[in-house]
C-alpha cells in the first residue's frame, strides 16, 4: 500500500475540497513532521557513532600514556607515574564469569521456557511467565546487594564441598574466606540473564508449528519425544540468539559484579577463590580514585567492552533476522 | 499381509509392550509427589547427618534425588521411554523451581531486612550530618535525585523514541530505516556503564561541565531510547491499516492522521512501553556512579552539583560496610523494588485496559 | 493386522462446548469408511477421538467407549501413546518433519520405539513403507534429501509411508487430499485402495465423489442445529448412501440441496 503521498488522495465527492492554502499548510506540516521523525532516527545513529568516536579518542589518548602493554599487562596502575595498565585480567574475568553464567543459565532457561510453553497447566502459564519477567525488572544493584549479603555467605559451604571432591583439579579449589569469586559472579549473572533467555526461547517454542507436533504425537510419541522431534529442532536458532542476547547482558553487567566480587589484579588458578575483575566492575570500582589518565584508561577498557558487546549482540540480531526470513 | 509383519517382533521386543494390549503398567498419580516428599526428607537427613551448612546444597541434593528417584521408579514400572518422558518432565519442573527460588529469596530478604528501618522518617530525611555507622538518616535526597534524573531522561528519550518509531513504521522504507532498525537493536545491548563513559568523555571531560543529575539523565536517556522505540514500534504496527486509509481518504494530511488517528489508537500500548522503560532505567546505577557522583545532602537542582539516587544510595550504603548502613541499604532496596514493581504493574494494567481489541 | 472399531455412546467436548453427541458405530476391518457432512459437524473431531488425539487440544474431553477389537481405548490404564502407535493418522496438510531427511521421516516412528534396530532392517522397513505409499520409485535416489523438498502430493504420500512404517492396526485420514492438486489426489486415492488390503481405513472428506470412489461404507454427520453438537445421521454401504439413503437429510446433502 502506498500512503506516502496523502495530499494526492481524492476527497470523496461532496466533501469540500481543501482550500489551496490549507493544502500548502498540510504539505508544510507533513514536511515538518517527517523531518522531526527522520531526525530522531538519525539522532539515534549519531549517538551510536558518537559513542564509538568519543570512546576511541579518549582510549587513544590513554594508550599513548600506557607504559605497559594494554592487552597483556596484568596490572592496573593508571594513576601511577608512569601509568601502567592492561586489560588481560579484566578480559579473562569478564569472559570467564559470563561463560559460567551461560553454562548455568542456558540449560535452565531452556527448561523454564519449555515448562512455560509446553508443560505448565494452561491456566498457570501466563501468570508464571509474568513471574519470570519480574526477575528481569529487579534492578541489578538489588541483585548485587542480595548477592553480597545473602548469596555469598550461603555459598561457602557448597564451595568447601566442591573443594573436598574436586579441589585436586585446581580450578575448583577453595581456600576458605568469603565466596566473592568469579564463580559466584557467574551464578549471580546466570540468575540475572535467565529472564531474557527464557522469554525469547519461550516465544520461539510457542511458535513451533502445531502440525509437526501432531505428526509426532500421531506416531505414538511421548510428550518429550514430541518436543525432541518437532519443537527443539525448530527452536534451535532461536535459543542460540537468545543465549547471545543473554551473553551481551552478562558481559556488560556492572553493579552486581562490583558489589559481590572482591577484585584483585591476578588471574587465579581457582574460580572459587576470591579475586579477578571484569571490565564493567573495574570501571565502577576504580572510577572515584582515578585521575585524568586513570579515567582515560578506564574509558579505553570500556571501549573494549563496547566492541565485545556490539559483536555479540550484532551476531544475535543477525541470527534472529535470518530466522525471520526463513519462517516467512 | 506384507512381510513387514515378520519384522514386527524384532522391533517390538525392545519396547516391553504386550502385543495384544494397549494397557501399560503405570505409576499411580501420587507417585511423583510421593517421590518429591521422600527426596526432600532424605535430603534433609543427609544435610543434617553430614552437617552441610548450606541450604543451597540441601535443595540441590533434594532436586537430584527427586529426578533420579522418579526416573528409576518409572524405568522399572513403565519402561524406558516413559521414564525418559518423566525425566524430561521432572527436569523441566526443577528448572522452573530453580528459577523461582532466587526471586522468592531476593524478595523475602529485601522485605524482611528492609522493613527494619523503613518508616516515615527514613523517607523524609537525608543523610546530612549522619555518620555512616550511626543508625538513622534516610533516603529523601536519593528519592528526589531518582525522580529528577529519571524524569529528565524520560523527557528526552520518550519523544525521540516515539518519533523514531513513527518514522520506522509510518515512513520507513529503504536503507535508512533498515540501518536505524538494526542500530536500535544493537543499542538495546549497550551496557549501561558504556553509556555512562560516553557522557563522561563528552559532557564532563570534553565540554568540562561538572558532575550533575542532568549528566546522569543523558546516559539514562541513551539507555531508554531503544526500549521506547521497540515497544512503540510494536504498538504502531498493531494499528490496522484501514484506519489510516480511512483517514487519508478523507483528505486528512498524513501528519494529522498520525497525530489524531494512529497515535491515539496505540496510546495505551505506548504508555505501557514508556513506563516499562522508566522502570528499567530507574534501577540503573553504573552511569550514576560515573556522572552524578553521589551526595549525602539534598540537592534539588539536577543541573548543578552532585546528587544522589536510590540505586546509588544502595551501593554507597553497602560500601560503607556496617550494620546500620546495611539496614539502610536494604530499606532503600525495598523502596526501589516497590517503585519499579508498581510501575510494572501499572504499565501492564494500562496495557490490558487499553489493548487494541483484536478479532477474538 | 487390521482391527474392528466399535464406538458406543461417544461424546466429545471442547471445554464446556459439546462438539459431538452420542455417536455409536462400527467400522469394519480391512475396509474404507468415509465420513462426510457439512463443515463444523464434528467429523474431524470424531476422527480424532479414535486415536485419542482429541484430548491433546486444550479443553478436549471425551466420554463413551471406543473398542478396538474388544479393548476400550478410553479404559483405565490405557496409555494414549500406545493407542496412537496402534491407530495411525494422516493429516489435512502434509507435515513431514522439516529437519529430517526422507529416510529419517519414514524411520521416525520406529526409532521412537528405541532399541537397537539394525541398519539393514531399518532400510528394509523404509523401502517397504515407501513402496507401500507408492513413493519408492520417485525418491529412492534421494532418500537423504529433506522431506520438505518434495511436492505437496509426494509429501502427503511420505506422511502415509511414515504412518504405515510402524504397522498400525488402523489408519485415520483427515481430509488427506484437500491441500492437493487433482493428479496428486488421484495418486492418493489409488493408494487408499491398495492400503485397505492391510489396514482398517477411516477417511474424512469434503469431496463426495471421493467418498463414493474410495469407500466401502459411508457415514453422514450433521449438526442438530446452530450451536448444537454434531450427530451421526446414518452409516451404511457407500452404494446405498449415494443411491438410496434411508434419511432425507442425507439425500438432500448428497444431491447438493443443502450444505
Amino acid at each position: 500500500m502506498d500512503i506516502t503521498s496523502p495530499t494526492a488522495a481524492q476527497p470523496p465527492p461532496g466533501a469540500t475540497a481543501p482550500a489551496p492554502q490549507a493544502k500548502a499548510a498540510a504539505r508544510a506540516g507533513d514536511r515538518i513532521f517527517l523531518g522531526l521523525s527522520r531526525g530522531s532516527g538519525l539522532l539515534l545513529l549519531v549517538i551510536m557513532a558518537a559513542i564509538a568516536v568519543f570512546l576511541t579518542v579518549r582510549a587513544a589518548s590513554a594508550l599513548s600514556h600506557d607504559h605497559g602493554n594494554f592487552f597483556t599487562t596484568f596490572e592496573w596502575n593508571a594513576n601511577a607515574t608512569p601509568p601502567v595498565f592492561g586489560i588481560a585480567v579484566l578480559a579473562f574475568g569478564t569472559v570467564v564469569s559470563s561463560l559460567i553464567a551461560m553454562l548455568i543459565a542456558v540449560p535452565v532457561a531452556v527448561g523454564v521456557a519449555l515448562f512455560l510453553s509446553h508443560y505448565a497447566p494452561r491456566r498457570l502459564a501466563a501468570p508464571l511467565s509474568y513471574v519470570i519477567d519480574l526477575l528481569a525488572a529487579v534492578p541489578s544493584i538489588v541483585y548485587g546487594l542480595w548477592g553480597a549479603l545473602f548469596l555469598v555467605p550461603h555459598l561457602g559451604g557448597l564451595y568447601s564441598w566442591l573443594d573436598d571432591y574436586f579441589g585436586w583439579t585446581g580450578v575448583l579449589a577453595y581456600h576458605g574466606g568469603a565466596a566473592r569469586s568469579l564463580f559466584t559472579i557467574g551464578i549471580l549473572l546466570a540468575i540475572m540473564i535467565l529472564p531474557i533467555v527464557t522469554s525469547v526461547s519461550r516465544e520461539v517454542f510457542r511458535q513451533a508449528p502445531k502440525m509437526h507436533e501432531e505428526a509426532a504425537l500421531a506416531l505414538g510419541a511421548t510428550r518429550w519425544e514430541v518436543i525432541r522431534m518437532s519443537v527443539l529442532p525448530f527452536g534451535r536458532s532461536g535459543v542460540i540468539s537468545a543465549s547471545m542476547l543473554g551473553l551481551g547482558r552478562a558481559l556488560g553487567e556492572t553493579m552486581a559484579v562490583a558489589t559481590v566480587l572482591s577484585p584483585s589484579f591476578v588471574i587465579g588458578k581457582s574460580l572459587l577463590d576470591p579475586g579477578g575483575g571484569t571490565f564493567a566492575q573495574n570501571i565502577a570500582s576504580s572510577f572515584k580514585e582515578s585521575g585524568d589518565i586513570g579515567k582515560d584508561a578506564l574509558i579505553a577498557s570500556g571501549l573494549v567492552l563496547f566492541v565485545l558487546t556490539l559483536l555479540v549482540n550484532g551476531a544475535a540480531r543477525l541470527i534472529i533476522a535470518r530466522r525471520k526470513e526463513y519462517s516467512e | 499381509m506384507s512381510d513387514v509383519t515378520v519384522e514386527q517382533p524384532l522391533v517390538a521386543d525392545s519396547a516391553p509392550q504386550p502385543r495384544s494390549s494397549l494397557r501399560q503398567p503405570r505409576l499411580p498419580r501420587w507417585a511423583a509427589p510421593a517421590v518429591a516428599v521422600a527426596a526432600a526428607a532424605v535430603a534433609v537427613a543427609i544435610g543434617l547427618g553430614a552437617g552441610l551448612s548450606s541450604r543451597i546444597q540441601w535443595g540441590l541434593i533434594a532436586a537430584l534425588l527427586f529426578v533420579l528417584g522418579l526416573y528409576g521408579l518409572t524405568a522399572r514400572v513403565e519402561g524406558r521411554r516413559q521414564a525418559k518422558d518423566r525425566l524430561a518432565t521432572s527436569l523441566v519442573w526443577v528448572c522452573f523451581l530453580l528459577a523461582v527460588v532466587p526471586l522468592l529469596s531476593l524478595m523475602w530478604e529485601t522485605v524482611r531486612r528492609g522493613a527494619k528501618v523503613l518508616d516515615g522518617s527514613f523517607l523524609s530525611h537525608s543523610m546530612a550530618g549522619v555518620l555512616t555507622i550511626q543508625p538513622g538518616g534516610g533516603v529523601y535526597h536519593a528519592i528526589i535525585g531518582t525522580l529528577e534524573q529519571v524524569g529528565i531522561a524520560t523527557a528526552i528519550a520518550a519523544p525521540v523514541g516515539l518519533l523514531t518509531a513513527v518514522y520506522l513504521v509510518e515512513y520507513g522504507r529503504g536503507t535508512l530505516a533498515k540501518v536505524v532498525t538494526f542500530f536500535v537493536d544493537v543499542m538495546t545491548g549497550v551496557p549501561s556503564i558504556v553509556a555512562g563513559l560516553f557522557v563522561l568523555s563528552f559532557w564532563i571531560l570534553m565540554l568540562d561541565f561538572g558532575y550533575s543529575g542532568f549528566a546522569g539523565s543523558m546516559a539514562l536517556a541513551i539507555l531508554m531510547m531503544p526500549v521506547v522505540v521497540r515497544s512503540t514500534e510494536e504498538m504502531l504496527k498493531l494499528v490496522p491499516n484501514e484506519l489510516r486509509e480511512a483517514s487519508l481518504a478523507l483528505g486528512v494530511p498524513k501528519w494529522r492522521t498520525i497525530l489524531k488517528v494512529v497515535l491515539p489508537t496505540a496510546i495505551g500500548g505506548i504508555a505501557t512501553g514508556v513506563m516499562l522503560a522508566v522502570a528499567r532505567i530507574a534501577g540503573e546505577t553504573a552511569p550514576i556512579v560515573l556522572l552524578v557522583f553521589g551526595s549525602q545532602v539534598i540537592n534539588n537542582n539536577p543541573f548543578d552539583g552532585a546528587q544522589s539516587s536510590l540505586p546509588y544510595y544502595i551501593y554507597e550504603q553497602w560500601a560503607a560496610g556496617n550494620e546500620a548502613s546495611y539496614d539502610r541499604a536494604w530499606a532503600a532496596a525495598l523502596v526501589l523494588i516497590a517503585f519499579v514493581m508498581i510501575l510494572n504493574l501499572v504499565a501492564r494494567g494500562i496495557a490490558r485496559w487499553k489493548a487494541p481489541k483484536s478479532g477474538r | 493386522m487390521a482391527k474392528r472399531i466399535d464406538v458406543s455412546g461417544l461424546n466429545a467436548y471442547y471445554g464446556s462446548h459439546k462438539a459431538i453427541d452420542d455417536i455409536s458405530m462400527t467400522v469394519e476391518p480391512r475396509s474404507v469408511t468415509a465420513f462426510i457432512g457439512p463443515s463444523g459437524c464434528g467429523k474431524s473431531t470424531f476422527l480424532r477421538t479414535l486415536n485419542r488425539m482429541h484430548e491433546v487440544t486444550p479443553g478436549g474431553r471425551v466420554e463413551g467407549k471406543v473398542l478396538l477389537d474388544d479393548e476400550n481405548l478410553y479404559g483405565p490404564g490405557v496409555d494414549p501413546v500406545s493407542v496412537r502407535r496402534t491407530v495411525g493418522m494422516v493429516f489435512q496438510r502434509p507435515n513431514p518433519f522439516p529437519t529430517m531427511s526422507i529416510y529419517e521421516n519414514v524411520a521416525a516412528g520406529l526409532r521412537l520405539n528405541g532399541g537397537r534396530i539394525r541398519k539393514s532392517e531399518m532400510d528394509a522397513v523404509v523401502e517397504k513403507s515407501l513402496q507401500g505409499a507408492n513413493l519408492w520409485k520417485e525418491v529412492k535416489d534421494r532418500l537423504n534429501k529433506p522431506g520438505a523438498g518434495l511436492s505437496g502430493g509426494q509429501q502427503q504420500r511420505l506422511c502415509i509411508a511414515r504412518a504405515i512404517a510402524v504397522e498400525p492396526q488402523v489408519l485415520l485420514m483427515d481430509e488427506p487430499c484437500s491441500a492437493l492438486d487433482p493428479i496428486s489426489t488421484l495418486a492418493i486415492e489409488d493408494l487408499i485402495g491398495e492400503l485397505k488390503e492391510r489396514f482398517t481405513i477411516v477417511i474424512v472428506t469434503h469431496n463426495m465423489q471421493q467418498a463414493a470412489r474410495v469407500s466401502d461404507r459411508t457415514a453422514f454427520f450433521n449438526l442438530a442445529g446452530v450451536g448444537q453438537p454434531g450427530k451421526l445421521v446414518e452409516i451404511d454401504d457407500t452404494e446405498r448412501i449415494f443411491s438410496n439413503p434411508s434419511v432425507q437429510a442425507t439425500e438432500d446433502y448428497i444431491s447438493g440441496r443443502f450444505g
